[in-house]
């Protein structure tokens, strides 16, 4: 190891163990002390699908500025034992530069990861753990790994507080003497002082945390849905807390009975939401095309795994964006979003909700495993999504009185006429799924199917969505095109470019569906080379780009699938070496 | 319920909107229309506070046949639709209707898990055994040796599914059955199901003139049930496994807790931001 990793520096580090050893533990309070440091900083997990005694491994990544992917290696690898890590060695990129951080009584380090070159360190944890009552091994490596950080002895135990409190004072208080032990016996390093502190709190939140935020941020009062990982962690977030928001959350049988159960409540008037992974979502496209037809509003956020089938269930992919964009039979347009990082959860769920309440229709947002069971240390969101000050609440246009043209399905100037509520008297109507005239009465008339058609075709196309279908980071001749979570890598790519002296701008697609084509040629301009990134093998976005006439034909594609994050180095290497890859 | 002389009583035609039906003449889902109308009318309900919910089939058309609000939901789906809704809306009068092909087979997941769940709706099921909408086929509810329908062209081979025998097993709290050629027994049964707090089955033995008209001897073969409703889940299934399929009236009702969130709110979005800060 060159130098020593700073949190300053952007010190990258992975904690590997055994299920059950709490590799994860250490690095929530890890990433939680390093908050409280002042510095920011992000944790990935990664876990095998076993539900005890699998692998686990938390990644982290710290720095002075918002992180908003991991890096390309990591600079410190602390092994608290080394059964099943062989499992997942291919996430856990080192090199000769890297150090690993083990105690020999916990066994031979896998040949795999020695055959990186990484430097090896034995540390007496288990003696110190030993010497402890009820002493634990993750807790003395945190404390001496958070030691040769620089970080300050009470942020770590803030973090642990914060981390374990819930867990009663038999676990915290012998967690804080191991995070001591392990402390004063690494090596004595300057301790950093502490990141400028910020004007306002910073949040340490997850994906799946910011997504059911976002979503009572947006007014959800009404959740029905299914267990299912990666997502379960949207729902365990919002049972409780919507209940103290005067609303409530229904687990269903399936997600047949999830999604028409939000039909159901949106109806009635309450905005409704579910979350759910690529089985659920396929299983909830027939509901989908009701919740279009009938124009009620739901929002889906359909947290994405390695598919198809029950694939990966643990790990991250983007290879939903064919189902979200063409899963629904017959011509049934809705919105399609993806969240760009984990504070965007927040901000781009909330807006999928107004969006979806104000235009009366389905609007699925793409998060995915990377996203959801991440946890970032991030600046609070704004009032509004996207920063956007006091723009207006997006609302459903509900009729208020007994209007004496009340027809549910009355052709508006922009295609969204006002919903009757139960309740409201003279506003009666039968909502349908059978294509119908304005009034609801089905209809099987080639006049009514065109004008309900249109009807709900242009209350999307012809909405103006303003100017947060994208973020575009950055100039340049040479253009960095993606969605969703992607971002991340892509944004750190594109400015690692630019530092280097190759002019590279950045996209990234927040809203998918309607496809803002116009906007999007704008900002691509002249730009002279293009790669669109995604994590998938069928390249979804770049062939969904090609057909809406919306990329130059020198685009080029850069898409592989999960379950391995895409890495900041790969991009830029795909970007500038144009032999490197097979091109779609 | 109203307040009463606040509303000039209705009556059932009243109820009754301006679609006119899509079924064969001589249906015996009239009669469930007409019941429907007839029920709403006794209990003075609200015509805004009345919500019709159905999934897809010859029966599920009767919500635009009511004026009252009204879903047309998927195949299948009526029921998580309606739960749905009452859990958001626990101020609605929220009455369920379908066939047996919609209820007991696509749907037959969501039929278990409403019976024990609980929720204060009514789910009238106008059993004809046949799928009508689509020409006639063998129902989850067909005998096993019906073998007119070309997709069946020796029978189903199964045993009928036994809807009370399920409901009871699932966990329903009130199950009855009625017969479209009886109106004002099932009007009765139809008032005492959506007044019962919970969930209410009513499979409601409703002929199909087109693709069953053997169906039309079910008037001679019913009869009403000898004995008083049983609070009793043990002689209720023992009632059940006996009974001839023919016995009209309600078979079983009991007070169970009903499914129903009704929480007030205590706290804002932005009280609940305060755990996310360091």
């Amino acid at each position: 190891m060159t130098d020593r990793p700073t949190l300053a520096g952007g010190a990258t580090l992975a904690i590997t163990g055994s299920g059950g050893s709490g590799a994860v533990t250490a690095g929530l309070i890890l990433l939680a002390a390093v908050g409280r440091a002042g510095y920011f900083g992000l944790l990935g997990r990664s876990a095998g699908p076993q539900i005890r005694g699998g692998e686990s491994a938390a990644m982290l990544r710290f720095g002075l500025r918002p992180i908003e992917c991991m890096g390309d290696r990591f600079d410190l690898l602390v092994g608290l034992d080394w059964e099943n890590v062989a499992r997942f060695a291919d996430e856990l990129p080192l090199d000769r530069d890297s150090l690993i951080l083990t105690d020999a009584q916990a066994g031979p380090i896998p040949e795999i990861l020695v055959r990186s070159g990484a430097q090896v360190r034995s540390l007496p944890w288990k003696a110190l753990a030993d010497a402890a009552a009820e002493g634990r091994v993750n807790m003395v490596a945190l404390g001496m790994v958070g030691a040769m950080l620089g970080l300050p002895l009470d942020a770590l135990e803030a973090g642990a507080r914060t981390t374990l409190g819930g867990k009663g004072g038999r676990v915290l208080t012998p967690s804080l003497d191991c995070i001591r032990s392990g402390y004063s016996a690494a090596d004595a390093v300057p301790v950093s002082p502490s990141a400028l502190a910020p004007a306002v709190a910073r949040w340490n939140i997850s994906g799946n945390e910011a997504a059911g935020l976002g979503a009572v941020r947006g007014g959800v009062r009404f959740v029905a849905a299914y267990p299912i990982t990666p997502a379960s962690e949207v729902l365990e977030w919002l049972a409780p807390r919507l209940e103290l928001l005067g609303g409530s959350l229904l687990q269903a049988e399936d997600e047949l009975a999830s999604i028409n159960m939000i039909i159901g409540s949106s109806f009635g008037g309450v905005p409704s939401l579910t979350a759910t992974s690529g089985p659920g979502l396929s299983l909830m496209v027939e509901g989908l095309g009701l919740a279009v037809a009938s124009e009620t509003p739901v929002v889906v956020v359909n947290v994405q795994r390695g598919g198809p089938s029950t694939g990966i269930p643990t790990k991250s992919e983007q290879s939903d964006l064919n189902i979200a964009l063409y899963g629904l039979h017959g011509d049934a347009p809705h919105l399609v979003l993806a969240a760009l990082g984990i504070r965007d959860c927040i901000d781009t769920v909330e807006w999928a909700v107004g969006l979806a309440e104000r235009l009366q229709t389905v609007a699925i947002v793409l998060s995915d495993q990377m996203l959801g069971q991440s946890r970032a240390i991030i600046d609070p969101p704004g009032d509004r999504p996207f920063g956007a000050g006091e723009r207006p609440r997006l609302l459903r246009p509900i009729a208020q009185d007994a209007d004496p043209d009340h027809r549910r399905y009355r052709p508006a100037p922009d295609g969204v006429s006002p919903m009757a509520l139960p309740g409201l008297p003279g506003g009666m109507y039968t909502a349908e799924g059978l294509e119908h005239g304005a009034g609801g009465t089905p209809s099987s008339r080639a006049i009514d199917h065109a004008e309900q058609l249109d009807k709900r075709l242009h209350k999307l196309t012809g909405f103006d969505y303003g100017p947060d279908w994208a973020e575009i980071r950055g100039e340049g001749d040479h253009l960095l095109l993606t969605w969703g979570s992607s971002a991340g890598p892509v944004f750190e790519a594109a400015e690692r470019l630019r530092d280097s002296g190759t002019p590279t701008r950045a996209i990234a697609l927040r809203l998918l569906a309607p496809l803002q084509r116009d906007a999007l040629l704008e900002a691509i301009g002249s730009a002279g080379s293009i790669l669109v990134v995604e994590q998938n093998q069928a390249a979804q976005c770049f062939a969904y780009l090609h057909s809406q006439r919306a990329l130059p034909e020198h685009a080029r594609s850069f898409a592989r699938p999960g379950p391995l994050p895409l890495r900041p180095a790969e991009i830029m290497r795909a970007l500038t070496d144009r032999d490197g890859r097979e091109e779609t | 319920m109203d307040v009463a002389g606040i509303t000039p009583t209705l009556r059932a035609k009243d109820y009754k909107s301006d679609v006119a039906p899509v079924w064969c003449p001589g249906c015996g889902h009239f009669s469930v229309l007409s019941a429907v109308t007839k029920a709403l009318a006794h209990l003075k309900l609200h015509k805004e506070r009345v919500a019709m919910i159905s999934g897809i089939g010859c029966s599920s058309r009767l919500p635009a046949y009511v004026d009252a609000y009204g879903f047309h939901g998927i195949h299948g789906r009526a029921l998580p639709l309606a739960s749905g809704l009452k859990a958001a809306r626990p101020d609605l009068t929220v009455i369920v209707a379908g066939g047996d092909g919609d209820g007991f087979s696509i749907g037959g997941n969501h039929f278990l898990h409403a019976c024990r769940r609980n929720m204060d709706l009514t789910y009238i099921v106008m059993d004809n055994e046949v799928y009508g909408m689509t020409k006639g086929q063998a129902s989850p509810t067909t005998q096993p040796d019906w073998a007119k329908s070309k997709l069946t062209p020796h029978g189903t081979g199964m045993r009928p599914f036994l809807p009370t025998a399920i409901a009871l097993a699932a966990g329903a709290s009130f199950i009855a059955r009625g017969f479209a050629g009886d109106p004002n027994g099932l009007t009765k049964l139809l008032v005492e199901a959506i007044e019962h707090p919970g969930f209410a089955f009513l499979q409601v033995l409703s002929p199909c003139q087109t693709f069953r008209p053997e169906q039309k001897e079910w008037k001679h073969l019913v009869h009403p049930v000898e004995t008083a409703p049983t609070d009793d889940p043990v002689d209720a299934a023992r009632f059940i496994q006996a009974d001839d399929g023919m016995a009209l009236g309600l078979f079983y009702v009991r007070r169970l807790p009903v499914w129903q969130p009704q929480n007030q709110p205590t706290a804002t979005p932005a009280d609940l931001e305060r755990e996310f800060a360091l």
